[in-house]
């Protein structure tokens, strides 16, 4: 299992425009991605109410999971550095 | 169909066909599905249903309402939601219990994350209503959306209700709700003429023509078309006159009354303005679980001063009745009367400390002299202690509001000890007459003409004249075209509103000499209970 771990940098957390944002994203991916807080449960990526449950707010560390392979790897750092983004800002 | 009266909150004459909200739809009681085949593609065929029309609406929309209905359509459509759905139909239950539960599961998984996740919680009842309508075959709930223009009657409605409001919404009409409810607030902001409070409202006819004056609080029934039509052509000019109103705010003989603006942050501004009343802090606090620092608040004070260097800046008003995650306040049994405003400084002295010192540095870096005021305040020694503290930051013009009662009553000995008074009508209101601002059976309590109320403004404002400082009113009275003259009648020196309100009440002003004025409030604290409208 591939895995990349990254601190949720919107202002707003996993919420409004950035949760849509992501899981928008996740949801183009050709592979399953799933996403969890530290050792919580885990939730498919291109859930919205799964993401938001989370409750991730700015600076939560957020796991991403998905098969190994180059699909996963790179669908794993596609949504890693949206999370990494200020997805709140207005040309985001 | 006799004619109906409530309380108008949004001022503004307009005519045209009555559409009701849909209520939520009953659960019938649980019947087994036919099988477990058609139940999966009935939950199936409703949740997209949902997601489709909110998509239509999400493409006419734009901005932060488009946003907010493609998250919903989303939510709708979102595989983990279908799944459980169909996960209760293999188990047993009929689509409309099947949607139910699934809806509900999700609900409080959403409720467990806290905060502004939780909220999100009043969308997923919004989605399971829709949902259950649609696979019961019933109208889909939410406004309505004919494509002709039509005057919105509902028993209230929601922030999900009212994100997506298309132009076709004359006006709006609620049998609950009060003139500090979400529905006044949205009007008010939107030019959109409402009625709240009014009885007998869902009674209205489909269909129906009605004239709608939203400060009047009236509603006139039996309209034929030419007449609907005439009404909508006067309010139409009565528009275009109010876009080409300008100018300082003074009545019909210049007695000057600034007109000045409510905002949460410098995208509020308008160009326009004759200053800042009201600068809502709170707005750069949401969302947070961490205070934000030092260096982000002098960024966001800053951003305002620039533009109004001499801003009235109101300090952080959060507490237990807006809760704020990272004050870690205690839950209380009645937060209204509880730790809010500066009464969050008793715990967190370092809150209003970092505030102070942010609004000093940009006031600095700006050349800018804001005021600064606090939230809350209910004796003269907490208004002594605040103004000490500020003045000791560098804040030259320190003033209070006055929200509670005991704060208006001692007015002049309050006004010794700081350079200014705002008035919170809002909060005035429902401490003066111990009635919660959101109940909406209370609503005529609530009424910013209930003369005592009025008798508090008059208080204030009388001390103010004779101590030679201003007494603002920042509530939502003052965007009030009707109540603003006698506002400025009872001695009040400014008044501070959103911006879309500024036009209406700066030509009621101009309408009046100030003797009119003073003429108008001695009248209305005459007024009795029955009748303390005009």
């Amino acid at each position: 299992m591939a895995e990349r771990t990254v601190a949720v940098a919107a202002q707003a957390g996993l919420h409004a425009r950035p949760a849509k944002l992501f899981v928008q994203a996740a949801m183009k991916l050709g592979v399953p991605v799933k996403i969890r807080v530290g050792s919580g449960k885990e939730v498919p990526a291109n859930s919205m109410l799964g993401v938001l449950s989370l409750g991730a707010v700015q600076g939560t560390e957020v796991t991403l999971s998905a098969a190994d392979g180059p699909d996963g790897e790179a669908a794993l750092d596609a949504l890693a550095a949206l999370l990494a983004r200020d997805l709140d800002a207005a040309d985001a | 169909m006799p004619d109906l009266r409530g309380l108008g909150v949004s001022p503004g004459r307009t005519a045209g066909p009555v559409l009701l909200m849909a209520a939520a739809p009953a659960l019938p009681p649980p019947g087994p599905p036919l099988s477990v085949e058609a139940g999966t593609a009935a939950v199936a065929a409703a949740l997209s249903a949902v997601a489709a029309e909110l998509d239509r609406r999400a493409g006419r929309a734009d901005g932060e309402a488009r946003d907010i209905l493609e998250s919903q359509a989303m939510m709708a459509a979102d595989p983990t939601l279908l799944e459980t759905a169909e996960e209760h139909v293999t188990g047993g239950m009929d689509a409309a219990h099947a949607l139910d539960a699934a809806f509900t599961g999700h609900r409080v998984a959403l409720v467990a994350a806290g905060g502004y996740f939780a909220e999100r919680a009043a969308d997923l009842d919004d989605l399971r209503n829709r949902a259950v309508a649609a696979v019961l075959g019933l109208p889909m709930p939410g406004v309505p959306d004919p494509g002709h223009p039509f005057v919105l009657v509902a028993e209230d409605l929601s922030p999900a209700d009212t994100a997506g409001l298309s132009d076709d919404v004359l006006a709006l009409v609620t049998e609950k709700g009060g003139p500090t409810s979400h529905t006044a607030i949205l009007a008010r902001g939107k030019g959109l003429p409402a009625v709240v409070a009014c009885a007998g409202a869902l009674t209205l006819e489909e269909g129906t023509l009605v004239s709608v004056d939203g400060a009047t609080g009236e509603i006139r029934t039996g309209l034929d078309a030419p007449a609907a039509e005439e009404i909508r052509r006067q309010a139409e000019a009565e528009r275009a006159k109010l876009a080409h109103s300008r100018g300082p705010g003074k009545t019909a003989d210049g007695h000057p009354v600034k007109l000045l603006l409510n905002i949460g942050s410098a995208a509020d501004l308008a160009p326009e303005a004759e200053g800042v009343g009201l600068f809502r802090t709170e707005l750069l606090f949401l969302d947070r679980r961490t205070a934000p620092g030092f260096d982000e608040q002098v960024a966001a004070y800053a951003a305002v001063f620039k533009a109004v260097p001499d801003a009235i800046v109101r300090t952080l008003d959060a507490g237990t009745d807006k809760p704020l995650p990272f004050l870690e306040l205690p839950v209380e049994p009645n937060p209204a009367l509880g730790i809010r405003g500066l009464r969050v400084d008793r715990l967190r002295p370092d809150v209003l400390d970092t505030q102070l010192a942010a609004i000093t540095e940009a006031a600095r870096a700006t050349g800018a002299e804001p005021a600064v005021m606090a939230p809350m305040v209910s004796t003269r020694q907490e208004a002594t202690r605040f103004a000490e503290r500020a003045r000791a930051a560098g804040v030259r013009r320190v003033g209070v509001m006055i929200e509670v009662p005991a704060a208006a009553l001692l007015a002049e000995a309050i006004l010794a000890e700081v350079d200014f008074l705002s008035i919170g009508t809002n909060d005035l209101g429902q401490y003066t007459f111990a009635a919660d601002r959101q109940h909406p059976a209370l609503a005529d309590l609530l009424d910013p003409w209930q003369p005592a109320l009025l008798r508090l403004v008059e208080t204030c404002a009388a001390a103010g004249l004779a101590a030679g400082k201003p007494v603002g009113v920042c509530g939502e009275a003052a965007s009030d075209p009707r109540l603003a003259p006698v506002l400025v009648g009872l001695g009040v020196t400014s008044l501070s509103m959103s911006a879309v309100c500024v036009p209406a009440v700066r030509e009621a002003l101009a309408g009046h000499t100030l003797e009119e004025c003073r003429a108008g409030a001695r009248t209305a604290l005459q007024r009795d209970h029955a009748t303390i409208r005009p």
